[in-house]
């Protein structure tokens, strides 16, 4: 029996600010930013937001408009690497604010930005066995960008959160593929406040090798080529990442619009290819299929062969799409973004 | 049940007394009553002592013990109870002190308020008055004390009009009279512009609508009426002590813009009494913020729901208009350290009574009224004296 | 705020469950044990509240003790739930946005933390719907 999303839901906080406003406080040149990194600005957290309360609210966001309640939820995974707490699970406050406690299985994940889908391969896992009916995966972050760093301009907050089922499934999750090797592109030791990465070091050995392993290794698993889908997701880091990528595996950027959402949210770590996923799961037709790939750093990849279904028109509409969310924000100045982000130690 | 008469007051100065500890505060206090009674520490058969946090602000418990062993009363090992009702622990003080010679269980009394509240910084001293409201559903949900009181002002202009000069007047006013106290904390005079120009705590609340954090005590000494004249030639009697509760948390109140337990509290006063709101010649009455104290002279009958902003511009509250209120300078200029407000403000009742107000005096007082609320107004206790 | 005490009442601040007294159809947010009217002949019962409500009154925080400090200046209300009764909480907004009557409906944030190193305390604050 075909396993797969019964539904998801999307947080992203109201906050941003403009790549002009980093670079006015560092000296940089805006213009030369948004080039290269193809960002124009970043979500930011309230000061009483965390992964935490994304978490909650992606994962409210996705069981308000299906027709199932917490305790319907058998596992509850959260990936991410700005997890409020080093010890004592981001999942059990997710799983009491949901009212799934207490007869579930929960854990969080950290594998750098592919945490949430690694938890979304678990439940997988645990639902095609039928151990659970039904599991949660969300990825999150309120990612930390030290000052001055290239990632500032990118290093961003929200999540995304996903029902895995065999019940009425919105999309099926035809195949799975994984490509990890020990690679450390980018890190943070225990007790830091910021990762450190490895420069242009990030790029080809990280990045690029990952992702196009990954994906080349799904399609030859499923014995596809790049024309059978209709939409590509990436994980995004900036704007420019997944679109040489897309280029170099034979995905147009008609296929990857959709699902780009880097350029006004910023790398939502955890939640980035999530969040890309959302956006296409917003407009997708039934029978349309969908590739993801998401890269997370240390490293690896997962790619994903994703096929809509009728019941997807059940759920759009009754839930902010991505779009709706990326509207309206409200901008900050580098002092507010630094007070928000507990960059100034009180 | 034996009426009850205040033979004897005392009162410290009220301010940031850093050489005076806890303990010299109520000594002093006591002593001043304990004189001005001709009463001798042997004859005092039990004490009452109003104190809100001595273990927030002291580490201190077991309050009771320490009044009467440092005042020398345990030598007769009499009866010593701590009361607590927040910010209206002095006024429960005096009214339990009042019931105990009533019904005749003891003859002469002490009713005693103290706060000490300089010994901790700003911040925890916020963090002690907070546990007046309810800790669990508001302050820990981000509610401060003034924060509470501010949106029963924001209620209270929305609903019936007051406006920010009336509101300012009452800090105003009670400075004017405070100026005229020698135990005030604050002896400056101020303009309307000095409250509103200062800083916003919450809004509408600035500074200057707010009492401050103060240090001092204040002691009454009670005897049957009946034996009054064997202390004093100027007894003051209680003609009414009478006390109400309501829920603790202003979210759970019937009203946002009134203090209902001042009202039933009142009621019960006056019916005690026997009097008429008319009859009051003067008042002390609870202005921890400015809007308390515009809610008070309503909810207490004095004036109409929504007139106490009108009547305090006009300046109807002022020493010389209708009903002066806080001729001491209320919580707002003479101080408000929290355990012993309720006894200062029968103090000054007493005082005006007896003719003894100086510039502050109310020509011909006859009938006074004390008004002391515990938080938002979960405790509400008010007495009525007369001479 | 202690670890335990915290605890015991995670599912009121998380999921804003309540109580109700189905003797007189009255509803308590925060939760109550003993029907006030009713006392002994009182039946409680738990109750889920859906989280949306008016705004009764309000103010803005500017001076907060320390562990609010971050937050300042932030609006403070009393909501009235839809079903009834009313709390105190804390609005997400722009203090300039508030308004008597403004409808608003629940979110999941940080109240505070026991310092860095101590237990962070989440709950439900609300935002304008």
């Amino acid at each position: 029996m075909p396993v797969g999303i019964t539904t998801y839901g999307v947080y992203i906080p109201q906050y941003r600010i403009r790549v002009e406003e980093i670079a006015r406080v560092w000296g940089d040149d805006p213009k030369d930013i948004k080039k290269g990194l193809r960002v124009l600005e970043k979500s930011v957290p309230d000061r009483d937001e965390d992964t935490a309360t994304i978490a909650v609210e992606a994962a409210r966001s996705a069981l308000r408009r299906s027709c199932l309640d917490g305790a319907d939820i058998g596992a509850i995974y959260v990936g991410s690497e700005s997890h409020p707490y080093a010890v004592k699970p981001t999942a059990t406050i997710v799983a009491e604010a949901i009212r799934a406690t207490p007869e579930l299985m929960a854990a969080d994940f950290e594998f750098a930005c592919k945490a949430g889908t690694a938890a979304l391969q678990t439940c997988l896992g645990l639902v095609a066995a039928d151990y659970i009916k039904y599991g949660m995966a969300i990825g999150a972050d309120t990612a930390q960008g030290a000052p001055a760093d290239a990632l500032e301009y990118t290093a961003a907050a929200g999540g995304a959160a996903y029902v895995i089922g065999k019940n009425n499934i919105i999309a099926e999750i035809e195949d799975t593929y994984s490509f990890t090797t020990d690679t450390s592109d980018f890190w943070r030791r225990e007790g830091q406040q910021y990762p450190k990465h490895g420069g242009r070091f990030t790029g080809e050995p990280g990045y690029f090798k990952h992702v196009l392993a990954g994906a080349r290794g799904l399609l030859e698993k499923t014995q596809c080529t790049p024309d059978d889908f209709d939409y590509v997701v990436f994980h995004q880091p900036n704007g420019k990442f997944p679109r040489t990528v897309a280029s170099t595996l034979g995905f147009s950027q008609d296929q990857l619009k959709q699902g780009l959402i880097v350029e006004r949210l910023g790398n939502t770590y955890s939640g980035s290819a999530l969040i890309g996923l959302a956006s296409v799961l917003d407009v997708a037709e039934p029978g349309s299929r969908i590739f993801m790939t998401a890269f997370g750093s240390g490293a690896g990849s997962d790619s994903f062969s994703v096929k809509v279904t009728k019941e997807i028109s059940k759920i759009q509409g009754l839930a902010p799409t991505v779009a709706e969310l990326l509207e309206a924000p409200i901008y900050l100045d580098y002092a507010l973004y630094a007070k928000h982000k507990n960059k100034i130690v009180l | 049940m034996r009426e009850v008469a205040i033979v004897g007051i005392g009162c410290t100065k009220f301010g940031e007394m850093w050489d005076k500890s806890f303990r010299d505060l109520f000594i002093e206090a006591g002593l001043m009553a304990l004189t001005d009674a001709e009463v001798s520490g042997a004859q005092i058969e039990a004490l009452y002592g109003g104190n809100m946090s001595a273990g927030m602000f002291l580490e201190q418990e077991h309050i009771g013990a320490l009044i009467a062993d440092y005042s020398g009363l345990t030598t007769n090992n009499i009866p010593s109870t701590r009361v607590e009702a927040a910010c209206a622990s002095g006024g429960l003080a005096l009214r339990s002190g009042i019931i105990a010679v009533a019904s005749g269980y003891h003859d002469v009394v002490i009713s005693a308020g103290i706060e000490k509240m300089t010994d901790v910084g700003a911040e925890k001293a916020m963090d002690a008055l907070a546990s007046a409201a309810d800790r669990e559903w508001e302050a820990e949900v981000g509610a401060t004390f003034p924060g509470l009181y501010a949106m029963m002002a924001r209620a209270h202009m929305h609903e019936l009009g007051t406006t920010r000069e009336q509101l300012a007047q009452v800090a105003v006013k009670n400075h004017y009279h405070g100026s005229m106290n020698p135990r005030a904390q604050f002896r400056n005079k101020i303009t309307i512009d000095t409250v509103i120009n200062s800083p916003l705590v919450a809004d509408p609340l600035r500074l200057f609508d707010c009492s401050p954090i103060t240090d001092g005590a204040a002691a009454v000494v009670l005897v049957p009426a009946e034996r009054a004249k064997e202390f004093t030639d100027t007894p003051i009697y209680v003609k009414a002590a009478a006390q109400a509760s309501d829920t603790i948390s202003l979210h759970d109140r019937r009203s946002l813009t009134s203090i209902d337990a001042t009202t039933i509290a009142a009621d019960r006063a006056f019916k005690m009494a026997r009097l008429q709101r008319s009859q009051i010649d003067v008042a002390e009455v609870h202005d921890c913020f400015t809007i308390a104290e515009i809610m008070a002279i309503e909810d207490l009958g004095f004036f109409e729901k929504g007139a106490g902003g009108p009547v305090t511009l006009a300046g109807d509250t002022a020493i010389g208009g209708k009903i002066p209120i806080n001729t001491s300078g209320g919580l707002k200029a003479c101080g408000h350290p929290v355990g012993a407000t309720g006894i200062k403000q029968a103090v000054e009742i007493v005082e005006q009574l007896r003719g003894d107000a100086g510039k502050r005096q109310v020509d011909g007082a006859e009938v006074g009224l004390t008004h002391n609320v515990g938080g938002t107004g979960g405790t509400v206790v008010v007495h009525i004296l007369a001479r | 705020m202690t670890v335990p005490r915290f605890w015991r009442k995670i599912p009121n601040r998380y999921n804003l469950i309540g109580t109700k007294c189905e003797n007189c159809n009255t509803y308590y947010f925060p939760p109550r044990i003993v029907c006030p009217p009713c006392r002994r002949k009182g039946v409680i019962r738990e109750y889920a509240f859906e989280g949306s409500g008016k705004i009764v009154t309000y103010t803005t925080i500017y001076s907060a003790p320390e562990s609010f400090t971050k937050m300042t200046p932030y609006v403070l209300a009393i909501v009235q739930l839809d079903e009834g009764p009313r709390l105190t909480t804390q609005i997400v907004c722009d203090p300039s946005e508030v308004k008597i009557g403004a409808r608003v409906k629940s979110v999941f944030r940080k109240l505070g933390e026991d310092g860095p190193d101590g237990v962070i305390y989440y709950g439900t604050k609300f935002t304008l719907a």
